[in-house]
C-alpha cells in the first residue's frame, strides 16, 4: 500500500481518480436504491467540506455526527477529516443528558444530525453546554418553524460549499493533503457500563492499519457489498462500513430505515455482513416459526435436508472430506432448500459474515455454517480498532473466537486476563489519563477486562469478565458466565446463575423459559396454574436435568473447565427481574444481590438437603410488594469424568 | 413531539422577538354547512346544524355516542343527502352530491371501521387513492407499455413520498390484512393523502389505539396539516387528543349543536360539561 494513502480524504481522492464510476455508496430512498459513485462522493464531500469551512470549521475542531446510517453522515465524517477536524459519532438513541456529557467532554463545536428528533435534543443540550455553536441537519421535516440562525440545512450548506469550491478548486485537495497518518482520525465514545463514557482516541494509522490487515486477511476486494445498519457511533460500524470501504474501495449501502433492514438485506444480497449473535438468533427463530406453519411436505423436506446440512454442510465449507452420497444430497438440498432459504434471508452472496459481541449458541452458529454461509466469530474492542482475534478460514470452532489477527499480539496475564498489543491500539482516553493508565501499559499492552485462555489448538477462548472469574477450592478457575451461557443456549432455560467460587463443586439456579415450556406443556396436555407450578413440575425437572447433564457432558471434554460440571441445582420459583434488582435493565444478572437475597438457597445447594423452603419478596409492576413462597427440590445432575490432558497428548502421539 | 414544543417554548422565552410557532389564523372559509337537518324516516339524526370549516385548520367534531358525528361527516362527503339545509364548499352551493363527486372535488376520508382492500399490499392500497388522478383509461392501464407506464411511475413516486412521510416503508409490500390495527389506520390515512385532498375527513382516527399509537397518529395528523396545508375535520372521542391538536371544536349532542369554539371555550361551556358528565334532574 503506497505510503501517501494514509488518511481517508487521501483515499477518497485516490478512489475518485482510479475508479470514478464505481459505486461508493447506495441508499434506499422513496423505495428506490440510489447509487453514488466515488466521483460523486468526492464532489459532495468537497462541497460539504467547503461549506463547513465557510461556516467557520477549522483544523482541530470537532464535529458530532448523530443519526441513522446515511451516506450524507458518512460523507460528513470524511469532510471533517479533510479539514483536519475530528468526527465524534454519537449513538442516535441516546437521550439529551447523555449527549450533553460527550459534547462537553469532547469540546464539540459543530454537529451534523439527521432530523428534527436529533435537533431537538441538541437544542436542549445547548442550554447547558457552551461549546456547541452550529448545527447542520439533513431531513428538514418538521423544522420549518425553527428560526435559530445557527441551524443550517445540509442542502444550503452544500450549495454554499459548491460555490466556494468553484472559486477555490485547489482548496479541498490541499486541505486533504495536510493530514498525516499519525493524526487523530476519530473519537469513539464507549458506552461504558459504569460511570461516564470514555472517548477512545484513534489515529488514521490505527484505524486504517487495522482495517487493511483485516481486509487482507479475508481477501476483501473492491467488489464487496456491505449493508451499514449498525449504529455509526459503534467502532465496528466505523471499521466495516467506513474504514474498510475506503481501504478496499467497495460499496456500502444504507437501509431505508431501521425497520426495513431485513427487506433491504434481501434486495441487496451483500457479500460481507456483520451482525451480533442476537440478530442471527432472531433470523433463525423466524425461519423455524415459519417452517412450522408451512405445509407438511415442505416441512418434511426442510427437516430432512437440514439434517443433511448438519452432517455434511459444515465439513464441505471447511473443505474436509465428505462421502460422495452426502455431497450429492447436499447439492440437491442446495437446489431445493438452502439456496431458496439463503435467498429469502439475503445471504445468497455472502462470502464473509462476522459475529461478535457475545457468545453465540453453537446450534445457531452451526445452522448458518451448514447452509454454506461463511459465518465467523471475531473478538475485538474499541480500544483495538476492532480486530483482536479472528477465526481463520478452515479453523472454525463455535466455542472459540479464533487466532490473533494479523499484526496483533495476544497474551494471557497471570490472573487470566486477556491482553493485546497491535497496530490498532488506541492512543488514549480523551482527557482521562487515569483511565488510560489503568487500561494501557507503557509498552502498549491493553487490558481487555475479559478472562480467557488459549486452547490446545492455539485458539483464544473468552470465558467471562475477568472480575467475575473465581477460583474453586482446588485453585482451579471457575467462570460463571461461561457455564450460564452454555445453559442458556437451551431454549427452555431463560436464565441461569451459577456458583462455585471458593467451593468444592459448581451449582446453579435455573429460570425456566415460560414461553418455550408453556408451549411444550400445551402440546403435552400438562396443566399448570402458575409459573411456580410449571417450574416445579416433575417432567420439567427432568427436562432441565437433561439439559444440565448435557452441559456437563460437553464440559467433560474440556481439560480447562471440565472440573466445573454442575453437581446440584434448583429451579427457581420466580423469574429474575430487573424490578427486584436481580438483573440490570439490560438483563445481566447481578451476582452479589442474588447471592445475598437467595443466600439460604445457596447454602442448601452446598448442604446435603433434599429440599428447601423459599420465601421471596417481589415487586409487582405497579410498585406493590408481595411474597412468593415455595418448597424447592434440590436436584442432582450426573457428572462425567473429565478427559484428562495426558490422554489427549497420547492420542495426538498415536 | 413534546420535546419539540418544550424546547421551542424555552427558545421563544429567550428571544421574545421571534416566536418559532406563529399564531394560527384562518380567514378563508373552505366549507360551510347551514341549517342541516337529516332524517331517517322518523328519526332525526341531525337537527338544524350550522358551522364552517376554515381553510388550513384542524376542526374537531365531538359528542357522546349517537350524537350524529359520523352522520355529519357522511353529509359532508355526500354519502347522505340532508332533507333541509345547504352546504357551501369552495364557494359553491350544493345540495345533493355523490361521494365520487366529493372525492373529485378534493374531499378524502378515512373510516371508523377500516375500509381497506385486505388482500392487497400497502402500496397497492395507497395507489388506489391515486385512481382519480390517473388519466389513461382502463385499456391502456391493462398494457404494460405505453403512456400508462410513465404515468404509473409518477404516481408511484407520489405514493412513495407518502410512505416515507408516514414511516411505513417496512410494510410497503405486506398485505394489509396481516397488519396490526394501528398500522392499518395509518395505511388508510396514507390512501386518503394519496388523493391530495383539500379537505380530509378523519372518522375516529385514534379509536382502539394504545397511547403510543395515538401519539404517533397525532403527530402525523399535525404534520399533514403543517406540511401539506391540508384542512382536516376529525371526529374523536379522546378529549385529550381533541383539545391538544384541534384549532376549533364543534360539539354535537342528540343531533343538535351544543357549542362551537376553541378548545378552551368548549371545555368551559356548561352545556358541554353537562352533556358529557350528565346532569341530575
Amino acid at each position: 500500500m503506497s505510503a501517501e494513502l494514509d488518511t481517508f480524504p487521501k483515499l477518497l481522492l485516490h478512489h475518485a481518480e482510479v475508479r470514478p464510476t464505481a459505486p461508493a455508496m447506495r441508499e434506499k430512498d422513496y423505495g428506490i436504491w440510489l447509487t453514488s459513485t466515488w466521483k460523486e462522493a468526492r464532489d459532495e464531500i468537497e462541497a460539504l467540506a467547503c461549506g463547513l469551512h465557510q461556516r467557520g470549521f477549522r483544523r482541530g475542531d470537532r464535529m458530532a455526527i448523530v443519526g441513522d446510517n446515511r451516506p450524507r453522515l458518512y460523507w460528513s465524517m470524511c469532510a471533517v477529516q479533510a479539514l483536519g477536524g475530528v468526527p465524534v459519532p454519537l449513538y442516535q438513541d441516546s437521550v439529551a443528558a447523555e449527549m450533553a456529557f460527550v459534547l462537553d467532554h469532547a469540546e464539540v463545536g459543530f454537529a451534523l444530525v439527521e432530523d428534527q428528533e436529533q435537533v431537538d435534543k441538541l437544542l436542549e443540550v445547548m442550554q447547558r453546554t457552551t461549546t456547541l455553536k452550529q448545527i447542520v441537519y439533513d431531513d428538514e421535516r418538521g423544522l420549518r418553524n425553527y428560526t435559530q440562525d445557527f441551524l443550517h440545512h445540509y442542502d444550503a450548506l452544500l450549495a454554499e460549499g459548491r460555490d466556494f469550491a468553484k472559486r477555490h478548486p485547489q482548496f479541498f485537495p490541499e486541505e486533504a493533503a495536510k493530514a498525516k497518518g499519525s493524526d487523530v482520525s476519530i473519537m469513539a465514545y464507549t458506552s461504558g457500563t459504569t460511570g461516564n463514557p470514555k472517548g477512545v482516541v484513534l489515529t488514521f494509522d490505527n484505524v486504517l492499519q487495522s482495517a487493511r490487515n483485516g481486509a487482507e486477511f479475508e481477501g476483501l476486494t473492491d467488489k464487496e457489498d456491505m449493508l451499514a445498519y449498525l449504529p455509526m457511533a459503534w467502532v465496528g460500524d466505523h471499521i466495516f462500513s467506513y474504514a474498510q470501504s475506503y481501504a478496499a474501495g467497495f460499496c456500502v449501502s444504507c437501509p431505508e430505515s431501521g425497520a426495513t433492514v431485513m427487506h433491504d438485506l434481501r434486495e441487496l444480497g451483500p457479500t460481507y455482513f456483520f451482525a451480533p449473535p442476537r440478530i442471527f438468533e432472531n433470523i433463525l427463530t423466524t425461519v423455524m416459526i415459519r417452517m412450522e406453519d408451512a405445509s407438511s411436505l415442505k416441512r418434511k423436506m426442510f427437516h430432512y435436508f437440514m439434517g443433511v446440512a448438519k452432517r455434511a454442510g459444515i465439513k464441505i465449507l471447511n473443505k474436509q472430506p465428505v462421502p460422495f452420497g452426502d455431497r450429492l444430497l447436499y447439492g440437491l438440498g442446495e437446489l431445493l432448500i438452502y439456496g431458496p432459504l439463503k435467498n429469502t434471508l439475503g445471504l445468497t452472496r455472502v462470502r464473509l459474515a462476522y459475529t461478535a459481541g457475545e457468545a453465540i449458541g453453537p446450534d445457531i452458529f452451526d445452522f448458518y455454517r451448514s447452509l454454506g454461509v461463511n459465518l465467523k466469530q471475531l473478538y475485538g474492542s474499541t480500544e483495538a480498532s476492532v480486530f483482536v482475534t479472528i477465526q481463520p478460514d478452515g479453523e472454525i470452532y463455535a466455542d472459540t473466537v479464533g487466532k490473533p489477527a494479523p499484526g496483533v499480539d495476544v497474551k494471557i496475564a497471570e490472573d487470566g486476563e486477556v491482553m493485546f498489543r497491535g497496530p490498532g491500539v488506541f492512543q488514549e482516553y480523551y482527557k482521562n489519563a487515569e483511565a488510560t493508565a489503568e487500561t494501557k501499559t507503557p509498552d502498549g499492552w491493553v487490558h481487555t477486562g475479559d478472562a480467557g485462555f488459549f486452547d490446545d489448538r492455539g485458539h483464544l477462548r473468552i470465558i467471562d469478565r475477568a472480575k467475575d472469574v473465581g477460583r474453586m477450592t482446588g485453585e482451579k478457575i471457575f467462570a460463571p458466565k461461561y457455564l450460564e451461557n452454555k445453559l442458556k443456549f437451551f431454549p427452555n432455560i431463560k436464565e441461569a446463575v451459577t456458583f462455585g467460587d471458593q467451593r468444592d463443586y459448581a451449582t446453579a439456579f435455573i429460570n425456566i423459559d415460560l414461553t418455550a415450556l408453556g408451549s411444550w406443556a400445551e402440546r403435552n396436555n400438562i396443566a399448570y396454574a402458575s409459573y411456580i407450578e410449571l417450574s416445579q413440575h416433575a417432567e420439567v425437572r427432568d427436562i432441565i436435568r437433561e439439559h444440565v447433564e448435557s452441559v456437563n457432558q460437553d464440559l467433560s471434554g474440556d481439560s480447562h473447565l471440565g472440573h466445573t460440571q454442575i453437581k446440584r441445582f434448583l429451579i427457581l420459583h420466580k423469574e429474575l427481574d430487573p424490578d427486584d434488582g436481580e438483573m440490570t435493565r439490560t438483563r445481566k444478572v447481578r451476582r452479589r444481590i442474588i447471592a445475598e437475597k437467595f443466600g439460604d438457597l445457596i447454602d442448601a445447594l452446598y448442604s446435603g438437603q433434599q429440599d428447601v423452603f423459599a420465601s421471596t419478596e417481589v415487586t409487582f409492576e405497579d410498585g406493590r410488594k408481595g411474597k412468593i413462597e415455595a418448597n424447592l427440590t434440590i436436584l442432582e445432575a450426573k457428572t462425567f469424568p473429565v478427559a484428562a490432558s495426558p490422554d489427549r497428548h497420547k492420542a495426538a502421539a498415536e | 413531539m413534546p420535546d419539540a414544543s418544550q424546547t421551542a417554548a424555552a427558545e421563544s422565552a429567550a428571544e421574545p422577538s421571534a416566536p418559532p410557532v406563529p399564531e394560527r389564523r384562518f380567514s378563508e372559509t373552505l366549507l360551510e354547512v347551514k341549517n342541516i337537518t337529516l332524517r331517517f324516516g322518523g328519526v332525526k339524526a341531525l337537527t338544524d346544524i350550522s358551522f364552517d370549516i376554515k381553510k388550513g385548520e384542524i376542526r374537531a367534531i365531538i359528542g357522546p355516542n349517537g350524537a350524529g358525528k359520523s352522520s355529519m361527516l357522511n353529509v359532508i362527503n355526500g354519502f347522505y343527502t340532508p332533507q333541509e339545509g345547504a352546504i357551501t364548499y369552495k364557494g359553491r352551493h350544493r345540495k345533493a352530491m355523490r361521494p365520487h363527486e366529493a372525492a373529485s372535488t378534493g374531499i378524502a376520508r378515512t373510516f371508523q371501521n377500516i375500509a381497506l382492500f385486505k388482500g392487497m399490499s400497502t402500496l397497492d392500497n395507497i395507489m388506489t387513492g391515486r385512481l382519480l388522478k390517473m388519466k389513461s383509461n382502463i385499456f391502456l392501464q391493462a398494457l404494460y407499455w405505453g403512456p400508462n407506464q410513465r404515468e404509473e411511475s409518477e404516481h408511484r413516486a407520489f405514493c412513495e413520498r407518502i410512505i416515507d412521510f408516514l414511516e411505513i416503508q417496512a410494510i410497503r409490500k405486506t398485505p394489509v390484512g396481516r397488519l396490526p390495527y394501528g398500522l392499518q389506520k395509518r395505511v388508510e390515512l396514507a390512501r386518503a393523502l394519496a388523493m391530495e385532498p383539500d379537505l380530509l375527513l378523519l372518522d375516529e382516527p385514534m379509536a382502539g389505539m394504545n397511547v403510543e399509537e395515538k401519539e404517533d397518529m397525532c403527530r402525523f395528523v399535525l404534520d399533514v396539516n403543517d406540511e401539506f396545508g391540508t384542512t382536516i375535520a376529525l371526529i374523536e372521542h379522546d378529549m385529550g387528543v381533541v383539545m391538544d391538536i384541534s384549532d376549533r371544536v364543534v360539539v354535537l349532542d342528540y343531533g343538535r349543536k351544543l357549542a362551537d369554539g376553541t378548545p378552551d371555550e368548549v371545555r368551559s361551556n356548561q352545556a358541554v360539561i353537562d352533556a358529557y358528565l350528565g346532569v341530575s334532574h
